[in-house]
């Protein structure tokens, strides 16, 4: 076809073309969109709807079977909110998330500083180690480290002991949950580094040289050239990373989930651990999706700084 | 120290005069910068080069309480070990299927929407780009729940075929996000230059378009190829049966209430990183540029 069309003079075919071109074309993109919509619609746009209505409803295993729940308008929030647990998960998911955003963006940030300053060859070997880094699967990473502070064989607690640390000998790091969740910490902080260094050292590059140079010859010292040149214009990339990072870090899962062996104890639930054993151990869906509201509701703000900022920088055009 | 300063030339600092106290320092400053570097990098790697040793150690240089840095016997049993327990290769197989799947699925239909996003000017295309980077951020650990009663309903738990739309869903944000940028990168001019030399506009397209974004397209391939590999609750939620499962809920089988057979676990942990880890080297840079494009503009 493309060859027949060729053949005929460009005159002839042209306002034809044009008006069918026009009623293609408007309907066109719609049409293209189709297929992402209704994956989109299907697999998180009813699921959402469906979370909020299960969470006004009494949804046992009697209910999954007949696959119809009891409209129970808040009482399973009435539930949640009288329950001095969902309080205390609350505020470990949020300390929790604000310690890990803390150190993956202070550690993250320097290392792409220093990164910046390194020569050629220590540079590439560092942006290596961070890909591998990077590229280590979450579940890999998680047993990677359990095997580390495995409290008879473990690597951390011969090094530990060596460094005079203290006595580390056959150390259990899950007894308490501050060492346990501190254990888990360090896997988070650990996988999401590479992934906020190598942007932002990819941003640090985009930083003018001669802005920096002006501000040295004016006499200002390192750490006033980082806070009055780079870091303001570092801001936009910083909102981004640290919302993704709340993002990421406020719904963690498989990390708790994996180091404590599939069975956490209480004192180590965050919201979605607890929204996950209320439904899926114990059977209450409704409990466990009012859970998983509250949970979406908290990190809604997150969420809106995150898409407002991409489209201040220009990238909804 | 001064004997070697008029021979090594400093790049930057015109006069010789002022050199030796200051060139100590900068010298002092550098070692100081390579040694916090090394640090750094010896403490990001190191449990990725630990996961490698142990699996190639023999279980009388696992279980010691000195710790053996480098196997001095390595051998390869534990990844025989690993491989030879139930389901390995059923599970590899069905990490497979799904990821091909969704790699093939979700490559076609972002394509279509990032051609319809970038190529085209209509009626709420902003609100779709914000619905699409705002989609991204739904928290699966609390999707999971309606998500699980949903495919109960409709008879897709314990199938591949309800785990392969899933992921579909979470990879295609990114997608369709990234593609559009590599689109948005070719100058419409150039399909116009072909339409004017004679070209349909599908022939313009599938000529000039399409060689130009295929890198895009093999980055966000990789991308669905790691999400998909990677992916744990959702699979391990869906998938009951030990014959349905992926590598990842299968590497949770080492874990048993005696204990974890931690030789074994690490051959079966560096197996299942091995094709990620590949990959990821490959479009690590696409990946970094995808999420966050253009927030700083000079």
């Amino acid at each position: 076809m493309a060859v027949a069309e060729t053949e005929l003079p460009l005159a002839s075919r042209r306002r034809p073309r044009l008006s069918r071109h026009r009623v293609v074309g408007a309907a066109a993109p719609y049409a293209l969109l189709v297929p992402t919509a209704a994956v989109i619609v299907a697999v998180l746009g009813y699921p959402l709807y469906l979370l909020i209505r299960l969470s006004f409803q009494k949804y046992g295993l009697f209910e999954l079977v007949r696959h119809k729940g009891k409209s129970i308008g808040f009482g399973n929030y009435t539930t949640i909110f009288h329950d001095a647990q969902f309080w205390h998960v609350v505020a470990r998911t949020v300390v929790f998330t604000a310690v890990n955003v803390g150190l993956t963006m202070i550690l993250g940030t320097g290392i792409a500083l220093l990164i910046a300053r390194l020569g050629r060859f220590m540079r590439t070997l560092l942006t290596v180690g961070l890909v591998l880094v990077w590229a280590t699967p979450v579940v890999v990473a998680v047993n990677i480290w359990r095997w580390m502070v495995d409290y008879e064989f473990g690597v951390a607690n011969w090094t530990l002991t060596k460094l005079h640390v203290g006595d580390f000998q056959h150390h259990d790091w899950f007894v308490s949950n501050w060492s346990g969740l501190g254990v888990i910490t360090a896997v988070i902080v650990w996988g999401a580094i590479p992934f906020v260094t190598i942007t932002l050292y990819a941003g640090l590059a985009q930083v003018p040289q001669e802005l920096v140079e002006a501000a040295q010859i004016d006499g200002a010292r390192a750490w006033n050239v980082f806070r009055e040149v780079t870091l303001p214009l570092l801001k936009p990339l910083l909102i981004i990373l640290t919302s993704l990072s709340i993002i990421w870090d406020f719904q963690v899962f498989n990390q708790v989930w994996i180091m404590l062996g599939e069975r956490p104890s209480q004192d180590y639930y965050l919201m979605s651990i607890y929204a996950f054993v209320q439904s899926f151990r114990i059977n209450e869906y409704g409990l466990g999706s009012a859970i998983a509201v509250v949970m979406v509701a908290l990190m809604m703000v997150a969420t809106v700084v995150y898409v407002r900022q991409m489209v201040k920088t220009g990238e909804v055009r | 120290m001064s004997t070697v300063t008029p021979a090594a030339p400093v790049p930057v600092a015109p006069t010789t005069t002022r050199s030796s106290p200051f060139r100590r320092r900068r010298i002092m400053h550098r070692v100081a910068l390579n040694g916090v570097a090394l640090l750094v990098f010896v403490v990001m790697v190191f449990p990725v080069y630990w996961m490698v040793a142990t699996a190639f150690k023999p279980g009388s240089e696992i279980l010691d309480y000195t710790p053996h840095w480098i196997p001095s016997h390595p051998t390869l049993r534990n990844f025989t070990n690993a491989m030879h327990r139930p389901y390995f290769w059923t599970d590899a197989k069905n990490s497979l299927i799904i990821v091909a799947f969704v790699v093939l699925l979700s490559g076609i239909v972002a394509f279509l929407a990032a051609l319809a996003l970038s190529r085209f000017r209509f009626r709420g295309r902003s609100a779709f780009i914000v619905l699409i980077i705002g989609v991204q951020m739904v928290p699966l650990a609390a999707l999971i729940i309606p998500l699980y009663i949903t495919a109960s309903r409709a008879h897709l738990v314990n199938t591949l075929t309800g785990v392969i739309f899933m992921y579909m869903a979470f990879v295609l944000p990114f997608s369709v996000w990234t593609l559009r940028g590599f689109m948005l990168g070719v100058p419409r001019e150039l399909e116009e230059a072909a339409m004017v030399d004679g070209a349909t506009r599908f022939g313009a397209f599938i000529r000039v378009m399409f060689p130009l974004v295929a890198p895009g397209l093999v980055a966000t391939s990789i991308f669905a190829f790691i999400q998909a590999w990677n992916e744990f609750i959702i699979a391990y939620v869906f998938l009951h049966d030990s014959s349905k499962q992926t590598l990842t809920v299968w590497l949770a089988s080492f874990t048993t209430l005696h204990g974890t057979d931690w030789g074994p676990l690490m051959a079966g942990a560096t197996l299942t990183a091995l094709p990620v880890v590949v990959f990821f080297v490959l479009v690590q840079r696409k990946i970094a540029f995808g999420l966050t494009a253009g927030a700083v503009r000079g």
